[in-house]
């Protein structure tokens, strides 16, 4: 099982089944506001400290920054030292910085949600733009995603969606639409996967039903339960990790999945990658610095260097998800059939998931009653 | 009086790694995981300690007490296929020369040699549409068979991981058998399936017992195989715990599903040491 392509996409995926929300509905509980987008009180940083004084400790999933990022790190931004911890998926990351007391980490990477819920709880230092020139580099739709409007306490990472991975050669008519997936034709039949993975499951029949990937209205559930109960017996199989070998093998000619998991450039040439009409999701990875951290000017040092095109661009090449860096993502060699040219622009049409606090057991119930009936 | 007092403490230094071993690191989650169950889930994860009894609640809920009782149903087939199959060949390994037997065994525990998930993966790579078992069929002229995806994959996978733990304790129950009290009964004028029956079976209920709750047990709370092998459209209890833990970031119901399934195994090992003792 390829695990570590797993865990790297598990922040999307868990992250997306994420905890923002939680954020904006329950700003009360929070210190910070009732807005959910306020930050708590910046710290007063000097541009000039001294970083050979500062060393930093950062929490990232594995394989998701380039190994020889501290090295490069500590020759470049002359910190004293720089540790990295690794987190399989958002749940670990939140333990360990919402645990009592100072978690050691100064820079964590975390899924967008997340991020807000952290904020929310005040745990985040607002960025200081001044610190990081290098925001000029992203995309100005990068400054628009709805968790953190403005890159307030959060700066993206890596960004990407959710459509129809499909096989060119196999298919009689290229998909458009969820419903190519949802009611498959003769020429699909048990040759389609669908993602499990919490909210995954219901996007599709949310989407085709026009409503919001985020409702927590029972008779909407009920009405993408039946779509969903109605597409079982036409499956091949619910896939969250290896729908790719599928599409590949031929086994399936249609299946639900990010885009950076569709092997488009397969050398064979033959798959492609589709959102469909009714529209989809929108996935960010971001970091952000803690209020805890006591090397702040590091931290800011340390974020601006990794949105230097020459880091950043690592990421597009190296594990294949789109920056949201403008610079960067001009640097890149994109191959033929790869999906990390998705404008920007249309990845914003995406609808961003976010924590629904209590309600969110409803998906749980939902994955398991139409997985076990 | 010296000499027990030096029993005693070579007792005491033997026992206390494994003891301390076992304390720390199993009985101590395990009361924290059951602890887990009367509380609330957290909005961020983990737990908030505030007293529900809502997990007990959600678990009557008739959809997961069909995946209980589904999985219960696919590892009891699973214990039965491995039974009716591991007797036999216990039985004949028990009989071979000295030098085969060490060799028989061998084979017998040699797929653990290679990791498990390899084992279940080779699995669908027999079964799959376009597997080695359909590519055989179609040189037949047969079509293709839906062999994968479905709970007669899942026993089969299981059946297969498994039966080495069943072969091996039938194994043990059969060799330490008499052959005089086989002898004995043939001699009295029993048929081989009489002395089968009437000498060989009975003595052998422990054997028996304890490979089947040894299939039965990691079968009951088997996560992968059903994922690989069933596709996930038959969800087992350990599928349901390990979403509870992983993704939907319930901690509290997902420890009370698990205490479900150690309810459920605690019940069948009594059972099974109530029989044994009886056998």
């Amino acid at each position: 099982m390829s695990r570590s392509r797993f865990t790297r996409r598990l922040p999307a995926a868990v992250a997306v089944a994420g905890l923002a929300l939680a954020v904006a509905a329950c700003g009360g509980e929070s210190s910070s506001s009732s807005d959910g987008t306020t930050v708590a009180a910046a710290d007063q940083l000097k541009p000039d400290a001294d970083l050979s004084k500062q060393s930093l400790q950062i929490t990232v999933w594995d394989g998701y920054t380039p190994k020889e990022l501290p090295q490069r790190v500590k020759e470049k931004l002359k910190v004293q030292d720089m540790k990295v911890a690794l987190h399989a998926t958002n749940e670990e990351a939140m333990n360990k910085l919402t645990a009592q007391g100072d978690s050691g980490v100064d820079v964590a990477f975390v899924s967008g949600q997340y991020a807000q819920a952290l904020n929310a709880q005040g745990l985040l230092e607002p960025i200081h733009p001044e610190l990081i020139p290098n925001l000029a580099n992203l995309y100005p739709e990068a400054t628009q995603l709805s968790y953190d409007k403005g890159n307030k306490y959060s700066v993206p990472y890596t960004w990407g969606t959710t459509g129809i991975c499909y096989r060119t050669d196999l298919v009689k008519s290229k998909p458009t639409s969820w419903n190519d997936l949802l009611k498959p034709p003769a020429w699909a039949e048990k040759k389609v996967t669908m993602m499990t993975t919490e909210r995954w499951l219901a996007l599709p029949a949310l989407k085709s039903l026009g409503y919001s990937v985020n409702t927590d209205k029972d008779e909407e559930i009920t009405k993408a339960r039946e779509l969903l109960m109605a597409q079982k017996p036409h499956l091949l199989t619910y896939d969250d990790t290896t729908f790719g070998d599928k599409l590949v093998s031929g086994e399936a000619v249609m299946v639900e999945a990010w885009d950076g998991w569709c092997p488009t450039t397969d050398p064979k040439g033959n798959i492609a990658f589709a959102v469909p009409k009714e529209g989809s999701d929108l996935w960010v990875d971001t970091m952000v610095i803690m209020k805890s951290s006591k090397n702040k000017e590091a931290a800011h040092a340390l974020i601006n260097y990794i949105l230097d095109p020459a880091i950043h661009s690592w990421a597009a090449e190296n594990i294949n998800y789109k920056v949201p860096n403008k610079a960067a993502m001009e640097k890149v060699k994109i191959a033929k059939g790869s999906l990390l040219d998705i404008p920007p622009a249309r990845l914003l049409d995406g609808e961003s998931i976010i924590d629904l606090g209590a309600a969110s057991t409803k998906y749980t119930r939902l994955s398991a009653d139409v997985q076990a009936k | 009086m010296s000499r027990s007092r030096g029993r005693r403490l070579g007792a005491f230094v033997f026992l206390t790694p494994g003891l301390t071993y076992l304390v720390v690191l199993l009985l101590v989650p395990l009361a924290l995981v059951l602890s887990y169950t009367v509380f609330q889930r957290g909005r961020f994860g983990g737990v908030v300690y505030e007293f529900t009894a809502e997990n007990f609640e959600r678990l009557v809920d008739p959809l997961y007490l069909d995946v209980v009782i589904g999985s219960l149903k696919i590892a009891a087939v699973t214990t039965v296929i491995a039974l009716l199959a591991g007797y036999p060949t216990a039985y004949l390994i028990a009989q071979l020369p000295r030098k085969w037997k060490t060799i028989a065994l061998v084979a017998i525990v040699l797929p653990f040699w290679t990791n498990f998930i390899i084992r279940v993966y080779a699995w669908i790579i027999l079964l799959s549409g376009p597997g080695l078992v359909n590519s055989g069929l179609k040189v037949f002229g047969i079509e293709p068979l839906e062999l994968l995806y479905n709970e007669g994959a899942i026993v089969a996978g299981l059946v297969y991981s498994y039966l080495p733990l069943m072969v091996l304790p039938l194994f043990a129950a059969i060799e330490k058998l008499d052959p005089q009290l086989r002898e004995a009964s043939a001699n009295l004028g029993a048929s081989g399936l009489t002395t089968f029956r009437k000498v060989t079976l009975p003595l052998t209920v422990p054997g028996v017992l304890t490979g089947s709750l040894f299939v039965f047990v990691p079968s009951f709370g088997n996560f992968v195989i059903p994922e690989l092998l069933g596709g996930s459209k038959s969800l087992m209890v350990g599928n349901l715990i390990r979403q509870q833990f992983l993704s939907a970031r319930d901690w509290p119901f997902g420890s009370t599903l698990a205490l479900a399934l150690i309810a459920v195994l605690l019940v069948l090992l009594v059972a099974q040491a109530w029989v044994a003792r009886r056998a």
